[in-house]
């Protein structure tokens, strides 16, 4: 169990002399403390597995420092590191019942057998392995064995975190969402540091505590999952969380006004020293426009059709060229091709260079 | 019951009939007819029945001792090389580079000795090892080492031996490095993680996973090395004696040499048997081995 902090930590497959834009991973520094749920998110190539690898040992950094509870282990191999890691394909040994699968780690390292019979039984029965303890491992479904390598990671005592690398990819979405309440119920019983890789936007929100949202090699934001939903920090977490994602639209800001294609919307805080030159945008969740029916002074937009997805429904809708999508109050029935749009102002969210801007009160 | 009925498929079938007919069946059968008959030369045949399939087998006869021993000499050939061919071809296999360019010099290198037809490995260790003008046989003799393998048995076995070492061990290894290959990296960091020595490693991940292509490997050699005739003629002729006569050794000596077709065909036809059991026995294994997965699973 530990607390890891990153420091200055970055890595280019090319070596150091790589050129900055091309590093896998942009230089972070963040601390994730003891006994948290954190998840990496982002789509394919943002360098959240190379930021995995990188905690595991299986990468060694171009730079920068890893530590786990102050201590340096970035020069330490992965036997050393005491992290646990469960892999996107299940990793079982086919020759090995599931229970000497479970012992291997200990047997390895000499702990007397005992002490690993004990170890096992108690492990087996927090992952519901017991009834297969004697089966051949290759013999369980692809789900059974993420378990056994989870479980690989769980009978060392000595673990300081468990890293996933989008364990639940080959697992069948029904027992997907047991698997993930099993993982969050394991967190809670065993007060253990865990480190979830994903793309799927869901499993990082209800398994974590913090998500870390990355994006081309950069974190963008780390947060609890309600702050990357009500205050994005940068456009992109904005449009990757959520579903639909955030609306960004181009817009002129002054002081508490933004004006989308020439029209005002009100805005709850005043905006007065935007950074010259910067590309403006406003950024609003479907969640908070509501489509109403056309009216003068309100925000007009054309309707291309109408997503149902049963307890709610969005309009996806155009301003000018913009796309845009917004909530279909309960109700309302839509007609007619325009419709009027009704922001919420403490949801309206003003962006200089993809970057959030705090307004002043 | 509606099937349809069309005889025209038959049409279809003939030609390939015809060609197992010609190509296998029928030279089948002539030796199954002369194994049943003796001959004194001069087209005359005589029935012997099942004469000749006792005679094989009773190690007192002059056939059978001769065919036995020759079986015996074949087998332990066979054990020998796969106990000497399969750990060497794995441990070439496990020191060879995973990617870079050394990869493609390392197959290049291992690939050269089968490419080399049969006759001429047998050449090339037949004056490889004269004392008088071969480089192995000139150094051992200047060592103060006493080899000859015409006239020393055990010089004559080791040089066979050693031989097909050479020739056939790169088999083995190609295969490994195929099944080796094919192991996700995953589970090498993952035994990493699981803190597994070198050996462990072998043990859990690599041994098991090469389980599939090691079974080819020793069925091939097995099969090679028992039907084994150009390099040890080549190299010993069978002798000296008779201590490196193998059964096809055997077999073209009763055939060609004195001419005893009877005898002949009834010893290949029991060799014939044997190849075949061999042949099934390990068929079974290696579709039962492939069975013991469940048929549901994930991409491994």
């Amino acid at each position: 169990m530990a607390r890891i902090d990153l420091v200055d930590l970055a890595h280019s497959y090319g070596g150091n002399d790589a050129a900055p834009e091309s590093f896998a991973l942009k230089p972070v520094t963040m601390t994730w403390r003891q006994g948290g749920a954190y998840a990496l998110l982002g789509p394919s190539g943002c360098g959240k597995t190379t930021l995995l690898n990188l905690i595991s040992g299986i990468v060694t950094p171009s730079r920068g420092k890893i530590l786990f509870d102050g201590a340096d282990i970035t020069p330490l191999s992965t036997q050393k590191r005491n992290i646990a890691q469960v892999f996107q394909f299940p990793v079982i040994y086919d020759t090995m019942t599931v229970g000497q699968n479970l012992a291997f780690p200990l047997k390895n390292r000499g702990v007397p057998k005992a002490e690993v019979d004990a170890r096992v039984r108690q492990i087996a029965d927090l992952l519901d392995l017991t009834p297969h303890l004697g089966r051949k491992a290759t013999r369980l479904t692809a789900d059974a064995k993420q378990k056994i390598s989870l479980g690989r990671g769980l009978v060392r005592s000595d673990v300081a975190a468990i890293l996933f690398d989008e364990p639940l990819t080959v697992i069948d979405p029904e027992l997907k969402w047991q698997l993930r309440s099993k993982l969050k119920a394991l967190h809670r019983e065993l007060d253990l540091t865990m480190i979830y890789v994903t793309h799927d936007q869901t499993e990082a929100l209800t398994f974590a505590d913090t998500v870390v949202v990355m994006h081309d090699g950069r974190v963008v934001q780390s947060g609890t999952p309600a702050e990357l939903f009500d205050r994005p920090e940068h456009t992109f977490v904005g449009y990757f969380i959520g579903s639909p994602g955030m609306n960004i639209v181009p817009a002129e800001v002054r002081g508490r006004e933004a004006r989308i294609s020439g029209h005002p919307i009100a805005l709850q805080r005043s905006y007065d020293a935007l950074p010259p030159g910067a590309k403006i945008e406003v950024g609003v969740r479907p969640e908070f426009v509501d489509v109403a029916a056309p009216a003068p002074g309100l925000l007009s937009a054309n309707i291309e059709r109408i997503d149902d997805l049963g307890r709610v429904r969005f309009a996806r809708v155009r301003i000018g060229d913009t796309k845009f999508a917004a909530r279909v109050p309960s109700g309302f029935s839509v007609s007619g091709d325009t419709a009027g749009l009704v922001f919420d102002p403490s949801h309206v969210h003003v962006y200089a260079d993809s970057r959030l801007v705090e307004g002043t009160a | 019951m509606d099937k349809t009925v069309n005889q025209k498929a038959w049409f279809l079938v003939l030609p390939v009939f015809l060609v197992v007919a010609f190509s296998a069946i029928l030279p089948l059968m002539t030796v199954v007819n002369y194994s049943m008959q003796d001959t004194f030369g001069n087209n005359q045949f005589f029935w012997n029945g099942v004469g000749w399939f006792k005679e094989l087998l009773d190690p007192s006869t002059d056939l059978g001792g001769r065919f036995l021993a020759s079986l015996g000499r074949n087998l332990l050939f066979s054990a020998i090389i796969l106990a000497i061919e399969v750990p060497l071809g794995i441990v070439i296999a496990l020191s060879m580079p995973r990617d870079g360019w050394s990869v493609a010099a390392c197959l290049v290198i291992l690939a050269l000795p089968l490419l080399i037809p049969w006759n001429v490995v047998g050449t090339i260790w037949q004056i490889f090892g004269r004392p008088d003008i071969g480089l192995l046989g000139y150094v051992l003799t200047s060592l103060g080492i006493d080899y000859n393998y015409v006239s020393n048995e055990f010089d004559a076995w080791a040089t066979v031996i050693v031989m097909d070492v050479w020739h056939w061990t790169s088999l083995v290894a190609l295969l490994c490095y195929a099944g080796l290959k094919s192991i996700p990296d995953a589970y090498y960091q993952a035994a990493q993680i699981d803190g597994a020595s070198r050996w462990a490693v072998f043990k859990a991940i690599q041994l098991p996973k090469m389980n599939r292509v090691l079974l080819i490997a020793v069925l091939l050699r097995f099969m090679d090395s028992f039907m084994i005739y150009t390099e040890p003629f080549v190299v010993t002729g069978g002798g000296p004696g008779n201590s490196t006569t193998f059964v096809s050794i055997e077999l073209v000596k009763i055939a060609l040499g004195q001419f005893d077709l009877g005898k002949a065909a009834a010893l290949s036809l029991v060799y014939n048997l044997i190849i075949l059991i061999v042949c099934w026995v390990f068929y079974t294994v290696m579709t039962n081995a492939g069975n013991e997965r469940p048929a549901k699973q994930g991409v491994e």
